[in-house]
């Protein structure tokens, strides 16, 4: 595993008004350069933990460190360049009256230079097949759409880490594995370090760890592997399992001498098909 | 209550330079008392088409028939359309971005009310609705902003399920719901759809909702009805949907995977889980090859 990039010590977080803890002692270390999926039912602080990495809201009790500083109003800038974040309902996060300027904005932001940016901002966008719409109003795009350019958003600004919070639950099946096979590559090509809140199973068995989330706490960490191993708990806590593992279980359970436990379907068809031949 | 579409045409933003043929030559009847799913790539139509069920878009031209009425591709502006959308209730994608009142029960209750129902009626419905969809009472007197998402969610399609419509319209309604969420959500609606007869069209990117819910699959491509069918006639032409763009049930795929890989062969695409067990059980044992 990397150097640890970023620490959260024991962190809790109430909302105003609110006389539960959203985040209830929460403690995990995020590594560089590794792919962390953060899964649990809706309501379990994914976003909260988001808001939180990304300074838009402040811990009430508990410590954040990211790269060796703590933070707080003070850092939350430095951090911020630092920390990429893409919010679930993209309406919530558009500024710029047409797609480049809102792309650009957060370059300005940073005080890039125009030549740069424009090339940043255009590059970013064709990542994500949104060039041809420069032009065009945010508001005007399709929900699929902001999502894309929302993300173009973000990898324009090139940070050590990008959050993805459940930022592809408007595109089709097709088109998020298109978005998240940008990531990867993006990944491969810098060292970037991606947490992705998602409800998508199969996305989070391609992570290098899953945290998952119940009621404001960390229930589980692991590697994939590990964590769908825990089958039914993750079904009580409103989870899912891959469809690989289910079936697997549900053809073991007819007498068939499976051995192994199948995160990918590729396994699953490669056992089978050994025990095919000996039958 | 029937919908039919006959030879529909929906071009948005006609004689203006962003003129753009959403919809073209479709042609469609949904009965009484059905489950039909339209499925389809991003762009290929589908919410514009569900926007001519209640006439929140009319067509450029052919004609929209839901029940008595009949919505023509005409100027003149077509009168007294709150029956129409009382009895064709549609669930928006995010539906909770539209939620906008200060309390939950008068969120619920401003459908009906809209459509003429007296306070003390829409509170009962609210109630009823509010059951249905898992909330508990308490929750009628908060703020809509101070739910979950997940809460949220239910709440708007609360909202349209006490308008007590014929016909339910459903744009990808579980997007970004937990597991649990999406399955109550889906066997509320499929129960609704049962209990009370309500004819349902769910626009949806799940496959394997398709094919566990629906009587008959659409598929639209480029703005236009491309097949129509029960779910196994869908399903047994995989190739033809992959080509599209779109997936196939994880079911369907795993089989076309062993057929691939180990030469077994299927008689017919399975569209559960179980049946797929009992499918490859059957086979191994068979040791049938090609
Ligand atoms: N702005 C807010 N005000 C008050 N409570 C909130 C707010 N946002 C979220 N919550 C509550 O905090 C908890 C965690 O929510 P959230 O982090 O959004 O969960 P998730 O992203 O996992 O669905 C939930 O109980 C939710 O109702
Ligand atoms: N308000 C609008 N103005 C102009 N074009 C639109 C509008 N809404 C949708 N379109 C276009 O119409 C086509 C069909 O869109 P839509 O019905 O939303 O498809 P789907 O729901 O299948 O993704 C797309 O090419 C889309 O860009
Ligand atoms: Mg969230
Ligand atoms: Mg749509």
């Amino acid at each position: 595993m990397g150097k640890k990039l970023v620490s959260l010590d024991h962190v809790v977080f109430n909302y105003e008004g609110s006389d539960s803890h959203a985040i209830n002692d929460v403690s995990f270390d995020i590594y560089e350069g590794e792919w962390l999926a953060i899964v649990g039912h809706n309501g379990s602080g994914k976003s909260t933990l988001a808001k939180l990495l990304n300074g838009l809201h402040f811990a009430s009790s508990g410590v954040i460190t990211i790269n060796g500083s703590e933070l707080t109003q003070a850092t939350v800038w430095e951090a911020r360049r630092k920390i990429g974040m893409v919010f679930q309902n993209p309406d919530n996060q558009f500024v710029g009256t047409t797609v480049e300027d809102d792309v650009a904005f957060g370059l300005e932001n940073n005080g890039i230079q125009q030549d740069i940016m424009a090339e940043r901002v255009k590059r970013a966008l064709m990542k994500v097949k949104m060039d041809a719409f420069l032009d065009q109003e945010p508001h005007h795009l399709s929900g699929g759409q902001k999502q894309r350019v929302a993300i173009a958003g973000v990898l324009a600004l090139q940070p050590d880490i990008i959050i993805l919070d459940e930022a592809t639950s408007m595109l089709d099946p097709r088109g998020r594995e298109e978005v998240l096979e940008t990531v990867r590559e993006l990944k491969e090509e810098n060292v970037l370090t991606v947490v992705s809140i998602t409800h998508d199973l199969e996305e989070a068995a391609k992570a290098d760890r899953i945290i998952v989330m119940n009621k404001g706490q960390v229930h589980r960490e692991g590697s994939p592997i590990e964590i769908f191993r825990l089958e039914d708990e993750l079904i009580e806590l409103g989870l899912d399992i891959p469809f690989s593992v289910k079936l697997s279980k549900a053809l073991q359970k007819t007498g068939l001498d499976l051995k192994n436990d199948h995160l990918t379907e590729e396994e699953l068809v490669k056992e089978l098909c050994e025990l095919h031949s000996k039958m | 209550m029937r919908i039919t579409l006959e030879d529909v045409e929906y071009r948005y933003s006609v004689n203006t330079p962003f003129e753009h043929l959403a919809l073209h030559d479709v042609n469609m009847t949904i009965e009484p008392g059905t489950y039909t799913a339209v499925i389809g790539h991003t762009g290929s139509g589908k919410s514009t088409l569900l926007q001519h069920l209640n006439v929140l878009l009319r067509p450029t031209k052919g004609r929209v028939i839901i029940g008595e009425r009949t919505i023509r591709a005409q100027k003149k502006k077509e009168k007294n359309l709150k029956s129409i959308r009382q009895k064709v209730g549609i669930v928006f994608q995010f539906p909770e971005h539209q939620l906008f009142e200060e309390t939950v029960e008068k969120d619920i209750c401003f459908g009906p009310m809209n459509f003429g129902v007296p306070e003390a009626k829409a509170k009962e419905l609210a109630r009823i609705a509010l059951k249905q969809v898992g909330l508990e009472q308490e929750i009628l007197k908060k703020s809509p902003f101070d739910l979950s998402g997940g809460q949220m969610r239910r709440v708007a399609i609360a909202g349209v399920i006490a308008m007590e419509p014929d016909v339910l319209v459903l744009d990808e309604p579980t997007a970004g719901l937990d597991p649990r969420g999406r399955k109550e959500i889906m066997d509320m609606f499929y129960q609704l759809h049962k209990d009370r007869g309500i004819s349902t069209i769910l626009v949806t990117h799940s496959m394997e909702d398709a094919a566990r819910y629906a009587d008959d699959i659409i598929i639209m491509h480029k703005g236009t009805v491309y097949q129509k069918g029960k779910p196994e006639e869908i399903f047994s032409k995989p190739d033809q949907l992959l080509e599209l763009g779109l997936d196939v049930p994880d079911t369907v795929r795993f089989q076309l995977m062993l057929q691939r890989e180990m030469g077994i062969r299927f008689a017919r695409p399975s569209l559960s889980l179980e049946d797929l067990v009992a499918d490859i059980k059957e086979a191994m044992e068979r040791g049938n090859r090609l």
